[in-house]
Formats: structure tokens, C-alpha cells, sequence
């Protein structure tokens, strides 16, 4: 079932895949019928018009839908091969494979450090303090923010800049290992110098991780995405090796949409 | 530089636009006049009460004494020498009084002139000298110069309370007025500090009469009222807020609790009398069973507060803790809660500061008694702040009218500590990081 969509598989693990997949918020329907296999350690963008479900997708891969009064999921989703819409599935267990990263930069008022350990202290990754040290270090590394809060881990992680802050989050994401990193446009909130560090550090991160990432930026989505998928009113449209949907994309939506005919 | 803008439509002209402006600020003056007065009548009546409060109040702080030479005769107190206390503790101590002022005022020798003598001095003198005897065995056979109280009469008559002639409402004789003077004139006769005030419970004699049991009853009632609502207010909004969903059944519970929190408080008041005395046979008049009844009344209070300040986490914090993977119950004890904590604390010390002024609950469960022990634990008998100031209010004795105001002024301070509590846990745990 892992290339059930026809495509060669060739170099690439398929690691996520959502077959028929239906959200619900009470009345309305969300999300309808989408089929998507997202390929290991590679960056998938999700781009559309807003209100399409991208971001009701995302949330999907680690039911924060599960939060939400009057949501219900259909269909599969499965982490390597494991559905996670099982019964007796452990969201927790779950969550720390997935990771997720918020439009809005949301480090807890806590220090940088504190930040940083919190997953991997309620995971119980790590043994020893020294463990822990160092479990927040390399995180902090991985996410290109260590050289520039080495100084001050003990303060407020919520008084570091924009950008800042928005890389304290993808560390305390990677500090509990996941495999697959969600962001759900990371980086709307932060101005262009910013986002070009967040980027690159996307492009990097690749190699450890699986990303998918909702953008409404084409610009992002072709500067640091393997494979773009197209969603409109709830449906994908169009998904496709990234430089094929820019340049020839098989739908006349995707076109419109990509031209900037509508958005 | 910019070139005038063309008006949308011919009936904008620049007076119309000018004379909208010119209402728009008149308005404007107006409702900041108004808000200004509003502001100003509220803190004239508040500098009315407080001024008659405090000026009615703050002579009960003083307490007039009389200084006598008081000799712990031995033959009196001890005739058998064994020193024993029960023997200590019933002798005749008045006596001694008698013998001072005596020595003090020879001339007076007939009967009448004696009683008026004994009339000076408090009833419960004699108790202030046992009580330093028992204290101080040591005592005995010495002579002491000895700060006592007066009888009430006197202390209103030297605060000026009271005229010194009859159609003043004096109710002394002349030979007891001259007498006074010159004990005043000698040094012997001065309002000084009121420490029964504070050491004594309820009395029938002013002079002696104290806030001690009504502050330590108060005290216990609050104690039990803090160990109960908060972590039973905090558990249900938590347990509401963030843990059930939202349904037709919490909207029920939500209705409840807030129509809860303006049920007069005498209706809590009966549930406990009901409850806790007639079924549960706790002690009555006992702080316990007041904290309980308070309890009742603080609880909606509380978990309102803490439902508002739980709501003001905003969801980001519970997605970012979700998102990595914590359980609900982490996502709460480690993030919202610390979040929300000064907002919970200022909610529960503005509940207590409401549980100390409530009287009608503490009347039904029998904390109303004239208790004249301060209570050593939860389950003695005691009153409590409001319904002393109940007590003395009702009181006749003139002496009751100044120490009725002081006791007001107590129960305000205990407010505003409370109320600065609140604000510095707020300030504190707002602090922490920016």
C-alpha cells in the first residue's frame, strides 16, 4: 500500500501515508478523500488558498484534530506502516514521534534551557543531568540557534527575538527526536531575514527528519520543498515533485493558483 | 504638502466637518466630568466612613489605669505559706487593691466613701494581679508598682467621653471626682495603651473586654476555609475548564455555580447548621464548622476566579505542550496552571477577604455565643471579627460604642493585609518571566 499513487519509489521511503482521509468539524466538511504519501527526509510543502485544509491535514499526522469540540477523522493515516488512528494508539507516544512547529513562535515563559528539556524531561530521554545537558546542546546546535544563546540559557526563552525564538521551537521539537517534523507556516510571523535563517535551517534539517511544511508563500514552499502538494476547498488537487508543479503543473487550478490568478 | 482631498459629497463641508469635531469633544469632556465625579463621590464617602470609624475608634486603643502600689501580702493571698495554686488561685486580690487605695486616700473611712473607692478600678483588676502572680511566683511578699485598669466610667470620663456634672451624664460624686483629679494631677491616672484589647477575649466589662478570641476564631475559620476551597476550587475549574467537554451537562454545572455565587450567604449559613451540626454532630460555635459554612459561601467565588484566569492561558501554550507530546494533566500542572496561578491566588484571597467580613452564616451555626476563652484549637468555642463588632454593636455600655469602631478598624486592617497579599503574589508570580 506504500506506492498505491502509481509513482516510482525508487530512492525514496515512503514514511507517511494518508489514504481517504475525512475531517469533520461538527457540520462542515473540512477535509475530503485525500490521498498523500509523503517520502522520508524530504520537505513537503502543502500550499493553497486559505481555508483549503492544509492545515487541518497537518494536524491530522499528530491528532491535535483530536483537540478541537466536534472534530471527527475518517480514513487512514499511517507512520510507517503503523496507523495512528488506532484505538489504542498512545497520543503521547505519538506526539513525541511527530513534532510540531506553530505559526506563531510559542516558546513557554520558561528559560531557554527549560524550554529546550522540557519534551525530552517528560519523555524521560535522558538519565542524568549531563544526559539532559547534552540532549539540549545538540538540539540547540541542530537548530542553528546554540552560538547565539550559549551565554544565556537561563533566561526567558520569550525574550529572544522572532526568528529567535521560532528556531527555540523547532530545537524543542527535534530535542525529543521525532521522526517527522510538522510546521504549520513557520514563518509568517517573522520578517525576511528571519525566514531566510528558518529556511536554510529547514533545508538542513532534512537530512535528519521527515518535514512537512503549510505555507502560503509559493516562494517558500519552491525554495526549500522536494514535493508540493495543492489543496483547494478541502481537496488535493495536485501533488507532485516541487519542480514539476512550478514550472508544468497537470491541473488548471494549480496553474491558477501558482500564477497567482486567484489566492 | 499634500493637495486637499476632494470631498465624497457636496454636503461635506469643512464647518460641518468642523462642528461634528467640536460636539464629538464636547461629548467626549462631558463623560470624562462625569467619570471624574463618580470617582470623587466615592472617595468622600469613603473618607466619611472611615473618618467616623476612625475617629469613634482609635480612643479604644487606650485604656485608662490607674498606678497603685500594690505589696503581694503573703498573709492574704498565702496564709499557709505552701505556695499552693489552687490556694493562689482563689485568693482575695481585690483586697489588695483596697489596701492601696486606702493607703492612697486615708480620709476615706466611712463605708460609702470606701465602695466609691472599689468603684474606680475594673472588676477584673484582681484577675490582672493573679494573673501576674501565677505567672511570677517570685511576686509574693513584694511591693510593685502596678499599671490596672479603671472601671469604664472613669475611662469614659477621661477620654471626655463623658461631662463630669450630672446634667453632663457624669455619674460621679464630688468627693469621686476631686479624688480623680488628683490621682490625674499625681501621675497615677493616664489612658495608656489597651493591651486587653488584644489579650482578651469577650468580656461583660468593656475595660476588659478583647479582640483575641474574635482574631484567633477568625483566624481558624479562614485557616479551614483556605484548606478546603482552594484545592477544591482549583480541581473543579480545571477539571471543568480543561478537562470536560463541553456539553449540555457542564453548561448545567456552569449555571449552577454561578448562580451559586449570589445566593445570600445566610442560605450557606443554614445548609451548614443543617449539615454539619444536625447531621454530622460537629461542635457548635466551633471555627471548624465556620470554615465549612464559609467554605460553601467562598467555593463559586473561587472556582469563578479560577475559571477566568485559567480561560486567559492562551491556547498556545496548551498546543506547544500537546504538540510535544505531554499528557493533559502535565500540559496543566506544568504550563496553564503556573500561568494562571496569580490570577487564581487573587481570586482566592479576594473570597477570603469576602469569608472574614461574612457574618450571617457564622450566626447560624452558633459562633454568636459569648465566648470569653480565646479558643486554643478549631473546635472551641469562639466568634469571629464581624459578628464580635455584632456584639459589641449591640452592646449598651458606652465603653462598647469606641471599642465596637475599634474592632471595625482591626477587621479593615485584616482586609487590607489580605488585599496586599493579593496584590504582591500577583506582582511576584507576574514577574518571573516578563
Amino acid at each position: 500500500m506504500s506506492n498505491s499513487d502509481g509513482e516510482p519509489v525508487a530512492s525514496a521511503k515512503i514514511k507517511v501515508v494518508a489514504r481517504d482521509v475525512n475531517v469533520f468539524y461538527s457540520d462542515k466538511h473540512a477535509l475530503k478523500a485525500v490521498n498523500l504519501d509523503v517520502r522520508a527526509n524530504e520537505v513537503t510543502a502543502l500550499i493553497g488558498p486559505s481555508g483549503c485544509g492544509k492545515s487541518t491535514f497537518l494536524r491530522c499526522l499528530n491528532r491535535m484534530n483530536d483537540l478541537i469540540d466536534g472534530a471527527r477523522v475518517t480514513g487512514t493515516i499511517a507512520i510507517d506502516q503503523q496507523d495512528i488512528y488506532l484505538k489504542d494508539l498512545d497520543v503521547v507516544q505519538l506526539r513525541a514521534r511527530v513534532g510540531m512547529v506553530f505559526q506563531k513562535p510559542n516558546p513557554f515563559p520558561k528559560s531557554i534551557f527549560d524550554n529546550v528539556a522540557y519534551g525530552p524531561r517528560i519523555h524521560g530521554l535522558a538519565g542524568t543531568g549531563a544526559e539532559l545537558e547534552e540532549i539540549v546542546v545538540t538540539s540547540l546546535k541542530r537548530a542553528g540557534l546554540f552560538e547565539e544563546v550559549k551565554d544565556r540559557l537561563n533566561e526567558a526563552g520569550t525574550g529572544l527575538s522572532g526568528g529567535q525564538q521560532q528556531r527555540l521551537c523547532i530545537a524543542r521539537a527535534i530535542a525529543v527526536s521525532p521522526e517527522v517534523i510538522l510546521m504549520d507556516e513557520p514563518c509568517s510571523a517573522l520578517d525576511p531575514i528571519a525566514t531566510a535563517k528558518v529556511e536554510e535551517l529547514i533545508d538542513e534539517l532534512r537530512q535528519n527528519y521527515t518535514i512537512i511544511v503549510v505555507t502560503h508563500s509559493m516562494q517558500q514552499a519552491a525554495r526549500v520543498s522536494q514535493r508540493t502538494a495543492f489543496f483547494h476547498l478541502g481537496e488535493l488537487v495536485e501533488v507532485g515533485d516541487t519542480e514539476q508543479i512550478f514550472t508544468n503543473p497537470n491541473h488548471k487550478l494549480t496553474q491558477g493558483y501558482i500564477t497567482g490568478r486567484f489566492g | 504638502m499634500t493637495e486637499m482631498v476632494e470631498p465624497l459629497t457636496a454636503s461635506v463641508t469643512v464647518a460641518g466637518v468642523n462642528a461634528r469635531l467640536r460636539r464629538r469633544y464636547a461629548v467626549d469632556r462631558w463623560f470624562r466630568a462625569l467619570g471624574v465625579s463618580a470617582i470623587v463621590a466615592a472617595l468622600t464617602f469613603l473618607i466619611l466612613l472611615l473618618g467616623t470609624i476612625i475617629g469613634q475608634g482609635y480612643t479604644a486603643f487606650a485604656q485608662s489605669q490607674i498606678r497603685l502600689a500594690i505589696t503581694f501580702d503573703a498573709a492574704i493571698l498565702d496564709p499557709d505559706g505552701r505556695g499552693d495554686p489552687a490556694v493562689l488561685g482563689t485568693a482575695d486580690y481585690g483586697r489588695l487593691i483596697r489596701q492601696s487605695l486606702e493607703t492612697l486616700f486615708p480620709d476615706a473611712t466611712e463605708r460609702a466613701q470606701r465602695r466609691e473607692l472599689s468603684r474606680l478600678m475594673s472588676p477584673g483588676a484582681d484577675l490582672e494581679l493573679r494573673g501576674m502572680l501565677l505567672a511570677d511566683p517570685s511576686l509574693m511578699g513584694r511591693t510593685e508598682e502596678i499599671w490596672l485598669p479603671t472601671s469604664s466610667p472613669v475611662d469614659q470620663l477621661v477620654k471626655g467621653h463623658t461631662g463630669r456634672t450630672a446634667e453632663e451624664g457624669g455619674q460621679f460624686t464630688d468627693g469621686e471626682l476631686r479624688r480623680i483629679d488628683r490621682l490625674r494631677s499625681d501621675g497615677r491616672l493616664a489612658a495608656r495603651f489597651n493591651k486587653w484589647l488584644f489579650t482578651q477575649g469577650d468580656s461583660r466589662q468593656p475595660e476588659l473586654a478583647g479582640l483575641a478570641g474574635a482574631v484567633v476564631g477568625s483566624f481558624y475559620s479562614l485557616l479551614v476555609t483556605v484548606l478546603l476551597s482552594f484545592p477544591l476550587g482549583v480541581a473543579a475549574a480545571v477539571y471543568l475548564e480543561e478537562f470536560a467537554r463541553q456539553s449540555r451537562w457542564t453548561d448545567i454545572v456552569e449555571v449552577n455555580i454561578n448562580n451559586l455565587a449570589a445566593v445570600p450567604s445566610i442560605v450557606f449559613g443554614l445548609l451548614g447548621l443543617e449539615i454539619f451540626l444536625n447531621v454530622l454532630g460537629l461542635p457548635r460555635s466551633a471555627p471548624l464548622v465556620g470554615g465549612l459554612a464559609l467554605t460553601l459561601v467562598s467555593l463559586p467565588t473561587i472556582i469563578i476566579a479560577a475559571r477566568v484566569a485559567l480561560k486567559a492561558v492562551p491556547p498556545w501554550v496548551r498546543e506547544a505542550a500537546l504538540a510535544l507530546g505531554a499528557s493533559r494533566l502535565q500540559m496543566v500542572t506544568h504550563h496553564v496552571l503556573p500561568l494562571a496561578m496569580p490570577g487564581i491566588l487573587t481570586g482566592t484571597i479576594i473570597g477570603m477577604a469576602r469569608a472574614v467580613g461574612e457574618t450571617a452564616p457564622l450566626l447560624m451555626i452558633g459562633m454568636v455565643a459569648f465566648v470569653v476563652n480565646v479558643p486554643a484549637t478549631p473546635v472551641d468555642p469562639a466568634t469571629a471579627l464581624p459578628v464580635q463588632i455584632y456584639l459589641w454593636a449591640a452592646s449598651p455600655e458606652r465603653g462598647f460604642v469606641e471599642r465596637t469602631s475599634a474592632a471595625i478598624i482591626v477587621l479593615l486592617c485584616f482586609l487590607a493585609v489580605m488585599n496586599a497579599a493579593a496584590i504582591y503574589l500577583r506582582k511576584r508570580y507576574e514577574r518571573r518571566w516578563g
